[in-house]
């Protein structure tokens, strides 16, 4: 074990693991992190605390984090290497982990252009293979980035983000066994709705036994109606969502377009239940959290198997 | 052709429209005159191919700066007519003289006068 | 070279306003070629300020220098003679014109004309694009000899990231995805797997975040 966390022991007990996903307000609401964190207790394994999404302010997510403990969740703390340099990162996780923190997320974050402050200035002092370097160093080897001793070193599972849909295809899988060399143990890929390139995707991976190195969790956010279906296809860098699941939810009555949208990602998270390679589902229901316990009662997987 | 056209134009001949400068026209502002056009070519008939294309961005490029001197951008303008036509010569000089004369005098004249 | 941009007429106007004899100071180099701060560049700013100050009814006492670069005290001496019987000297040189000329004249005010944008090169007559952002330790080789520090939005050494789409970047359709080019570029080479290599964290004490940055050439030194 690296960190014994829920996560970390569903997985290596060979479970198809379920995590979740909650957003931090904008503001120190502490009863809306209460209250989301509610509809995700008992269904998932750990729930993913975003770091400033897409840019936007919002509650730090080690203290979003802390608050969940509190609430008897586990958390993934997600870490951007746009908002913080290398002291400030190792600085965090340091701390993060003092209050008891024991999976995290490495990402690059979204470019603050898109965000709430885009005139600030972004960091990127490490990537986000960087920033799983430098994790895993702290862990295994009990080392700073200048290779100082630590005085109390963190217990992690180190998680990585992967968007098989992002350009240039051909070089994703390259990218993903780069994040697994500089130390990710599990992988969330973004949302997935072409399939076809997926399963694309997770051959290549699974040829290159990559699988057997990570635990790899597929991606997936219920469409909750034909215009985000078109938000997404449109004006979501490396978002691919095929014409097919847009006419899909076009099919049927306006009111009945969120149940149609779940069904879907019921029917998606059925098929990773059987593809080589998938470890488990990130279901990512964005504003959403109160609608993920149909989702994965749907898919057959509660109650939650539990292990010691 | 002995055709009229007003004796308060004063024609600088150049071999191409192209061979306008942005500083032949600042200058002439600065000189206190009240107006300025360029009398380039038809598009796609310039000898050089794209001597009048670059003549209307001078002249575009001359209104940013006037308008930003915060002078009215209509005292500068571009046209196009062909070598063959003397009326339409007469005719734009009638006209831009007649906008002109609607503007007033440049406020570079007015301002130095008093 | 060094590219810049034009700062709006309006802008110069203000930082000059109140000040009677002004002196428009071009400079050869970089400036000079990115058509922003040459001897022609001179004229055109020295006669839009003219004018205004015509059209404000005072005295029109805008003259025209162009050096043959501002970044070497040689060229900025030139000015040694006139510089003082100005109350206003209006660079329009690189960020580093108007700082030699400042520095050399204790009691004359400078201001920039232009806003030093970035190092870079002209994809075609009248557009440039950024390529160097200075980071002191060039490392392009490895990525098939284009930027990822200046040319990623994220300075990634190990993108793509998850945004790159159709060979752009996420923070615009305009602005190509940099990590893109380079797969393709190594693809072409045949050294893709070259690109498998996990870059470590990178030492940025030779970039900017060292410091400002001074060099000594003991060669060359007199």
């Amino acid at each position: 074990m690296k960190a014994g966390s829920n996560l970390e022991k569903m997985l290596s007990a060979g479970h198809f693991a379920v995590t979740g996903e909650l957003g931090p307000p904008q503001g120190n609401n502490v009863e809306e992190v209460r209250h989301k964190a509610g509809f995700l207790k008992g269904i998932v394994e750990s729930v993913n605390i975003t770091d400033n999404q897409t840019a936007v302010v919002r509650m730090a997510s080690w203290a979003a984090c802390k608050i969940l403990i509190d609430e008897g969740l586990e958390p993934n703390y997600q870490m951007v290497c746009r908002d913080r340099n290398r002291l400030a990162l190792m600085a965090d996780i340091l701390g993060a982990t003092a209050l008891g923190i024991k999976n995290v997320l490495c990402l690059s974050g979204d470019h603050q252009r898109f965000g709430s402050h885009p005139e600030s200035k972004n960091v990127y002092d490490l990537d986000s293979v960087q920033l799983l370097a430098a994790f895993k160093k702290m862990r295994d080897e009990k080392k700073f980035l200048n290779d100082k001793d630590l005085d109390g070193a963190p217990e992690l599972f180190l998680g990585a983000a992967s968007n098989p849909f992002a350009d240039p295809f051909e070089f994703r899988v390259t990218r993903l066994a780069k994040k697994i060399a500089a130390g990710a143990d599990f992988v969330q890929t973004q949302c997935i709705y072409n399939m076809d390139k997926f399963r694309e995707f997770m051959k290549q991976t699974v040829d290159r036994g990559l699988h057997e190195k990570c635990y790899i969790l597929a991606g997936v956010t219920p469409m909750k109606s034909v215009g985000m279906a078109k938000y997404m296809a449109k004006f979501v860098p490396g978002m691919d969502v095929p014409e097919s699941v847009v006419k899909r939810l076009q099919g049927v009555d306006k009111k009945q377009q969120a149940a149609e949208g779940i069904k879907m990602a019921i029917e998606q998270i059925e098929e990773f239940k059987e593809m080589e390679g998938v470890a488990g589902v990130h279901v990512m229901a964005i504003e959403w959290e109160h609608r993920a316990k149909e989702i994965i009662e749907g898919a057959g997987l509660l109650p939650r198997p539990v292990v010691d | 052709m002995r055709l009229q056209y007003p004796t308060n134009v004063r024609v600088i001949q150049l071999p191409c429209s192209g061979r306008v400068d942005i500083l032949h026209l600042l200058r002439s502002f600065e000189d206190g005159v009240d107006g300025v056009y360029v009398a380039g070519c038809m598009e796609g008939d310039c000898h050089f191919l794209t001597g009048n294309l670059k003549a209307r961005r001078k002249v575009e490029y001359v209104q940013k700066v006037l308008e930003s001197l915060g002078i009215e951008p209509e005292r500068i303008a571009m046209y196009n007519m062909s070598s063959a036509e003397g009326p339409r010569f007469a005719e734009v000089a009638r006209e831009f003289t007649e906008r002109i004369k609607e503007l007033g005098p440049s406020p570079i004249a007015t301002a130095q006068a008093a | 070279m060094i590219v810049g941009d034009s700062k709006p007429l309006e802008e110069i106007l203000s930082m000059i306003e109140g000040r009677d004899k002004v002196l428009v100071l071009g400079c050869r180099g970089c400036v000079t070629v990115c058509n922003v701060g040459g001897e022609k560049e001179v004229g055109i700013l020295a006669s839009a300020l003219r004018i205004a100050r015509k059209k404000a009814g005072l005295p029109p006492t805008v003259e025209e220098m162009t050096l043959e670069r501002q970044c070497d005290p040689e060229y900025v001496e030139e000015l040694a003679d006139v510089a003082e019987n100005y109350d206003a000297i209006v660079s329009i040189a690189c960020g580093v014109g108007p700082q030699f000329v400042s520095e050399r004249f204790r009691d004359v005010a400078v201001f920039p004309g232009i806003n030093t944008t970035f190092i870079g090169g002209a994809l075609e007559h009248g557009v440039w694009a950024e390529r160097c952002q200075s980071c002191g330790n060039c490392l392009v080789h490895n990525f098939g000899g284009l930027c990822p520090i200046a040319r990623c939005s994220k300075s990634l050494m190990n993108g793509p990231c998850g945004g790159s789409a159709s060979g752009n970047c996420e923070i615009s359709p305009e602005v190509p995805c940099v990590w893109d080019q380079i797969v393709q570029k190594m693809s072409a080479m045949g050294r893709l797997e070259e690109l498998e290599q996990v870059w470590p964290n990178k030492n940025w004490l030779t970039a900017r975040d060292g410091g400002p940055r001074k060099r000594v050439r003991e060669d060359l030194k007199q």
